[in-house]
């Protein structure tokens, strides 16, 4: 498991790339890189292209990750979901809150 | 002797020697380096003295009359237990066949003769390195050790605690609900719950928290108290989801929430509700034609949106006596084979498809997970409930503890309900309340919401927005029925539903008139009541309810208005 991030040139663009599990071990690491990003990201991306597995507790992630970026005025796209990962927001509803690609 | 490591902590050391001029050299050695010296000329001796003195390092010579080295070292490392004492055996010996069974005795390491003073030091360092370690090992394990049992003691008291509550309900005693749940599901954030409406519908509720643990456990008991307080009440799913919701959104911190099926089971109505946030789906089983209707995920979690925001809308399915429905919890779909392969929802289907037995389909599921897995996760909840006849109507009795002495007596009241109201409120727990002020009607409050419950419905659904029960005379439009019910409610601006309420005295008890009009059509009463009592029709099974449960009856007003009395006798 691991969590990168790229800034875009401009720094309106934070994308964060998940790699192997989402699950609860990777709480501090998934918090730490939208954490300290100043000035905050206009748009948040949540790359879930290398993403093997992903829990309840990821959901939860995702959930502070959008109160962090504003909460209801935030805008997170979460892209390149495996059919397994789909599957799971999809039983969540999460397509609500998350702009889902 | 610049060279030598320094002596972090004194020892008491133990030397094994049955010579006395090397005893002397040893020791004098030893104590240079600033331990404490303990001595033994045989290998009984050492024993002896190491069970007396207890050092923390034992030099051992390994040719020693009476008892050898080898031997001693054994019985030392017995006695030493778990705690490490290292043991460095002192040896002339250069074959390597005496030096392996120097280790094999349980030694640690050891020293040539004749002694070099810098190398011994180095290697008594090096021991009380390892036997520290050992020492820390050991104390952190007891520590966990500890920690894990007042763990699994804080989860049996919470668990006893939480059953009393979760229990509460008729989860054990209603004959048609099976259940099948891991004993510690709670604390991996699975909740189920179920209890009688005063109508006696049904409710269940199947949750599961987000996280494993304690934090998972906590948020189930405010959510029991809202399902359980306000299913007695009489509130409707909608209502009661909303509380639920908003008291988690309230509590509980950003990341965790309860996905959750929520269920109205009603043999009076024949028919469930449901409402499905994050759940995987469970379902309606048809008993005559095999047929499963999924009962799908419409909704966020609870505890995810504000109480602006929540969506409270369920769906109706149609249900015959004997029909089951099926709820399960993520754990019976994630449980994964050695490749990480999830067992899924085809092949819980395939299980559904291969069951002959209705009543072993749980025996069937775990036999099924228990092939895909080798064992069961301890996070599998699944319960199925049948529709059956007969349930019967309960007084809400606990409720109330009052004595009855300021029961009013002789009274009146009207309520006029408009639009807006009847879009987005139940008016019907509020009036059960009310009426229960009256002592009397305690023992029947079953049967008086049931009516009330009754006639509101046929003043809204029939009147005000006009819909025809006939459409419910077949599955297909049963569910039209409800989705039309849905759409002009949502669309409603005027139009009123009245309840006039008259309780007066009377020489033995009292007697309640319960008038309800509506602002609709009316119907022709003289027709719909001509119909035969038909149990297992889909349609019109409000108004022969009615019929039995109240002493009078009686429309006025072409249909548009209509009483029911209800009577008790003096108090026991």
């Amino acid at each position: 498991m691991s969590v990168e991030k790229k800034v875009s040139m401009d720094g309106k663009t934070l994308t964060i790339v998940i790699k192997g599990r989402f699950d609860f071990s990777s709480h501090q690491d998934f918090r730490n890189v939208y954490e300290d990003v100043y000035p905050k990201p206009e748009t948040v991306v949540v790359d879930l292209k290398e993403t093997t597995y992903m829990d309840s507790s990821a959901l939860g992630m995702l959930l502070l990750l959008r109160d962090h970026a504003g909460g209801d005025k935030a805008y997170i796209r979460v892209v390149n979901s495996s059919s397994d990962v789909r599957k799971i927001l999809a039983i969540s509803n999460f397509d609500k809150l998350f702009d889902i690609e | 002797m610049s060279v030598q490591a320094p002596v972090l902590e004194a020892l008491t050391i133990l030397i094994a020697e049955d010579s006395a001029a090397d005893l002397l050299l040893l020791s004098t050695i030893v104590r240079r380096q600033g331990h404490q010296v303990l001595t033994a000329t045989n290998g009984a001796e050492a024993v002896e003295v190491f069970t007396r003195e207890r050092p923390h390092l034992v030099l051992m010579d390994a040719l020693m009359p009476v008892m050898d080295g080898f031997e001693a070292a054994r019985r030392i490392k017995q006695l030493a237990g778990e705690a490490l004492v290292p043991l460095i055996f002192l040896t002339s010996l250069r074959e390597s066949e005496a030096l392996a069974q120097c280790l094999d005795a349980g030694g640690d390491d050891f020293l040539a003769k004749p002694y070099n003073p810098v190398i011994l030091a180095a290697k008594i360092n090096a021991m009380d390195r390892l036997r520290r370690l050992q020492a820390t090992v050991l104390q952190q394990r007891d520590l966990i050790a500890k920690h894990h049992e007042y763990l699994l003691h804080e989860q049996r008291v919470a668990k006893a605690v939480f059953d009393k509550v979760a229990h509460s309900g008729c989860i054990n005693a209603a004959p048609n609900i099976r259940y099948l749940q891991s004993p510690y599901a709670l604390f991996n954030g699975d909740l189920l719950l179920a209890a009688y409406t005063p109508s006696g519908d049904m409710h269940v509720l199947l949750g599961d928290f987000t996280g494993h643990g304690l934090p998972a456990a906590v948020g189930a008991m405010p959510l029991a108290e809202v399902f359980y307080g306000m299913t007695a009440k009489g509130y409707g799913l909608a209502q009661t989801l909303r509380e639920m919701n908003a008291k988690l959104k309230r509590i509980l911190p950003a990341d965790m929430f309860c996905c959750a099926t929520l269920l109205c089971l009603s043999t009076q109505r024949r028919a469930v509700e449901v409402w499905n946030g994050g759940m995987p789906e469970g379902y309606v089983h048809e008993v005559a034609t095999g047929k499963r209707t999924p009962l799908m995920s419409r909704h966020l979690p609870l505890g995810v949106l504000s109480a602006e925001q929540f969506d409270d809308s369920t769906e109706v399915w149609p249900m015959a006596l004997g029909d089951r429905v099926f709820l399960l919890s993520d754990g019976v779909l994630d449980t994964a084979d050695t490749n990480e392969q999830l067992f899924g929802a085809e092949r819980l289907l395939q299980v559904f498809a291969a069951n002959r037995e209705p009543d072993r389909l749980f025996e069937d599921i775990e036999q099924a997970l228990a092939a895909f897995r080798g064992e069961v996760r301890d996070d599998v909840s699944m319960v199925e409930i049948t529709l059956q006849a007969g349930q019967s109507l309960r007084a809400t009795g606990p409720l109330y503890a009052d004595s009855g002495q300021s029961c009013p007596l002789d009274w009146s009241v009207s309520f006029e309900f408009r639009a807006d109201t009847l879009k987005r409120y139940n008016p019907l727990p509020y009036l059960l309340q009310l009426l229960l002020e009256i002592h009397g009607l305690r023992e029947q409050s079953g049967a008086l919401y049931s009516v009330m419950a009754e006639l509101y419905s046929n003043a809204l659904e029939h009147g005000v927005l006009g819909l025809d029960s006939r459409l419910k005379r077949d599955a297909e439009g049963f569910a039209q029925y409800y989705r039309l019910r849905n759409e002009r409610l949502a669309q409603l601006d005027t139009g009123f539903v009245r309840v006039h309420v008259q309780v007066v005295p009377t020489d033995t008890g009292g007697t309640l008139s319960l008038r309800v009009e509506d602002s609709g059509q009316g119907f022709d009463v003289e027709q719909i009541l001509a119909r035969p009592l038909d149990i297992d029709r889909l349609s019109g099974r409000g108004l022969s309810l009615v019929r039995q449960l109240s002493s009078t009856v009686g429309w006025s007003d072409g249909g548009r208005s209509v009483c029911v009395e209800f009577c008790w006798g003096a108090l026991a």
